[in-house]
């Protein structure tokens, strides 16, 4: 059986989304052996248990920015332990594990991967060109092989596996590449997260200005969806960045998307082409975000956006 | 402060990108432009050396020079030199061997700081800056939305909601974010200027690094096509459509 490596990073107290989708996919790859950064606890490391790992390796970072000591205490594991693969999700952290293990160890990174398979080597899939085409590539070095994986590529589910052993490792003083969080700054969340909403309406730089994006609120209200948006509004300062979605924001994949303002630009339909049922308002009819459309309205937002809103407050 | 920059050249973004046939490897046209995310971290580059005495900003990039018009639109803007990293051989580079080249080239100009965008438009492996960081061993601040200078280097970290404060002492690396700042305009007597600035152009062998690619693109196929929507024009009654489509999938 294969030895299957994943990356869990803490989140509000429990392992991340991401790291549990992982693991799920890895119990389909070999044996799985959860690497968890956080400051743990019993109820975590049964949900990774849970999920279908049957070791953890628990490293507690406290105030140390993870990267480095965490990359280093792993490449000491792995040098022990010789994992075939340890898969990564596309996230802060998580990430950057990767990258600095990676050289570390000098073996290169698969990033970005929707689907990894492991055999004689390894086979990861990439979306490219916004998702229009499929790219498989291969690692002809020596393992383990590191994958970076986008969120959403697979369905976190639990497996029933009992409570897995955990062993505690230290991280070393990594000296001058050391570096400390000093501090938090948490934006309150309101309303429904777009990772878990049904429905999301996003609005793009059509809109016109910042305030505009009150047409989009109105509509996400009575619907009970989650609000989101496009890097160039999240950069404008419209809105805050945990509303982007797209290749460096968010990835969701919700029963429906409603894209109002938004052109469509490879590095946002990554993010959100999955959705089940996607609908787009766009002044241009030769916007790209039409050629992912199952309905497109070719009309002003200033038009639609208020007239559907009231139509939905109807009831 | 000796700040170092790393910029890519990229083919141009408002162009369609195309793959050679046998490589996989993108298409690079002689003319490239700088990667939108790169004048970001040029234009910080400047305002940080400008704020500190005796400041530089050195580009870093590897990658075919063709005719260096990316390169000179990161002079232009006000940095005073770049070095290029051009070779046959690292055609089809992965993101250990870009990384190790840009370490090797770093090392050998010196610095304070090193900055990189987060994510390439074109590659956006977003593992390149960090790997970087570890040749270099210094600390990697990544997902930098503000970056302070004092004895050590403080930015704020994008989190998926809010920020952290992240500390380091220098020299260090730092990748940031669109929007960290707004980025200049070339003058024309900054595009002048660049004309005459000093570009380094060196192979591996100047640097003494390999060249070997381990990550293979094997095969590159259409993904699977979403079935053709309806598009219709707003005559005034085109929410209605939205509605009765809300209608049918059940969610109103
Ligand atoms: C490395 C990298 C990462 C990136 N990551 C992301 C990401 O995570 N998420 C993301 O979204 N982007 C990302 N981008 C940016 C992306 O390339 C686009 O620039 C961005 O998505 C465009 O946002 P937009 O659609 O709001 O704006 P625009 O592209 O300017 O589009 C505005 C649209 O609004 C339409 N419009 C204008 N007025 C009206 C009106 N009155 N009524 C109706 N329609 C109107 C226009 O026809 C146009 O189609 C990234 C870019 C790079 C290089
Ligand atoms: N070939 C290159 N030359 C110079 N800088 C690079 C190169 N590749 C990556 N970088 C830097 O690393 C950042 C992230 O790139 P990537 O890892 O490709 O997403 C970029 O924004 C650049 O700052």
């Amino acid at each position: 059986m294969a030895n299957v490596w994943v990356f869990v990073r803490e989140q509000d107290g429990g392992p991340s989304t991401i790291g549990l989708e992982l693991i799920t996919k890895a119990r389909t790859l070999g044996d799985v052996t959860a690497i968890y950064v956080g400051a743990g606890s019993d109820e975590a490391f049964a949900s990774v248990g849970d999920h279908g790992a049957s070791a953890v390796f628990h490293l507690a970072p406290g105030d140390a920015l993870v990267s480095a000591p965490v990359a280093s205490a792993l490449a000491d594991l792995a040098g022990t332990h010789n994992p075939d693969i340890i898969l990564f999700g596309q996230a802060y952290d998580d990430r950057d594990v990767a990258g600095r293990l990676a050289a570390r160890i000098g073996r290169t990174v698969l990033s970005n991967a929707v689907d990894v398979t492991l055999g004689d080597t390894v086979e990861a899939t990439h979306e490219i060109f916004g998702g229009s085409q499929l790219a498989t590539s291969t690692i002809t070095g020596e393992r383990p092989y590191l994958v970076v994986v986008r969120p959403k590529s697979f369905e976190a589910a639990p497996s029933g596996g009992g409570t897995p052993g955990v062993t505690t490792v230290d991280l070393p003083d990594v000296g001058s590449s050391a570096a400390r969080v000093t501090g938090s700054h948490v934006e309150e969340k309101e309303g429904p997260q777009l990772e878990e909403a049904a429905i999301i309406v996003a609005g793009g730089r059509g809109l016109g200005s910042a305030e505009k994006y009150a047409m989009i609120e109105a509509i996400a209200k009575p619907l009970g969806a989650a609000t989101g948006a496009t890097r160039a509004i999240v950069d404008a300062g419209w809105v805050p960045y945990a509303k982007q979605v797209g290749q460096t924001g968010k990835t969701v994949k919700p029963d429906v998307y409603i894209a109002a303002g938004i052109s469509g630009a490879m590095q946002h339909l990554v993010g959100m082409k999955d959705s089940k049922t996607i609908i787009a308002i766009n002044k241009d009819p030769e916007a790209p975000i039409f050629s992912v459309a199952d309905l497109g309205i070719i009309g002003d937002v200033n038009n639609v956006l208020p007239k559907l809103a009231e139509e939905l407050n109807k009831g | 402060m000796k700040v170092v920059v790393c910029v890519k050249q990229i083919p141009d973004p408002a162009s369609e990108y195309t793959l050679e046939p046998d490589s996989h490897w993108l298409v690079r046209p002689s003319e490239q432009v700088l990667d939108d995310t790169d004048r970001y971290g040029v234009e910080m580059g400047l305002q940080l050396a400008q704020a500190s005495e005796d400041g530089s900003v050195t580009l870093v990039s590897m990658g075919p020079t063709g005719n260096m018009q990316g390169i000179r639109q990161a002079l232009a803007m006000g940095a005073d030199k770049a070095v290029v990293v051009d070779d046959a051989d690292l055609r089809g580079s992965d993101a250990l061997t870009t990384a190790r080249v840009l370490a090797a080239a770093i090392t050998r100009e010196g610095f304070d700081l090193v900055i990189a965008g987060t994510e390439s438009t074109d590659g956006y492996s977003g593992v390149v800056p960090q790997m970087v960081a570890e040749f270099l061993d210094v600390p990697a601040l990544t997902y930098a939305t503000k970056i302070e200078i004092g004895d050590g280097v403080t930015i704020h970290r994008q989190a998926t909601s809010g920020y952290d404060t992240v500390e380091a002492s220098l020299p260090a690396l730092v990748t940031v974010t669109a929007g960290v700042v707004e980025p200049r305009y070339p003058t024309f007597k900054g595009i002048m200027d660049a004309k005459k600035k000093p570009v380094d152009t060196v192979t591996v062998n100047d640097l003494g690094v390999s060249a070997e690619v381990e990550q293979k693109v094997t095969a590159v196929s259409p993904a699977p096509e979403r079935s053709a929507g309806t598009i219709i024009e707003d005559d005034g009654e085109g929410h209605l459509a939205i509605v009765a489509k809300l209608r049918e999938l059940k969610v109103i």
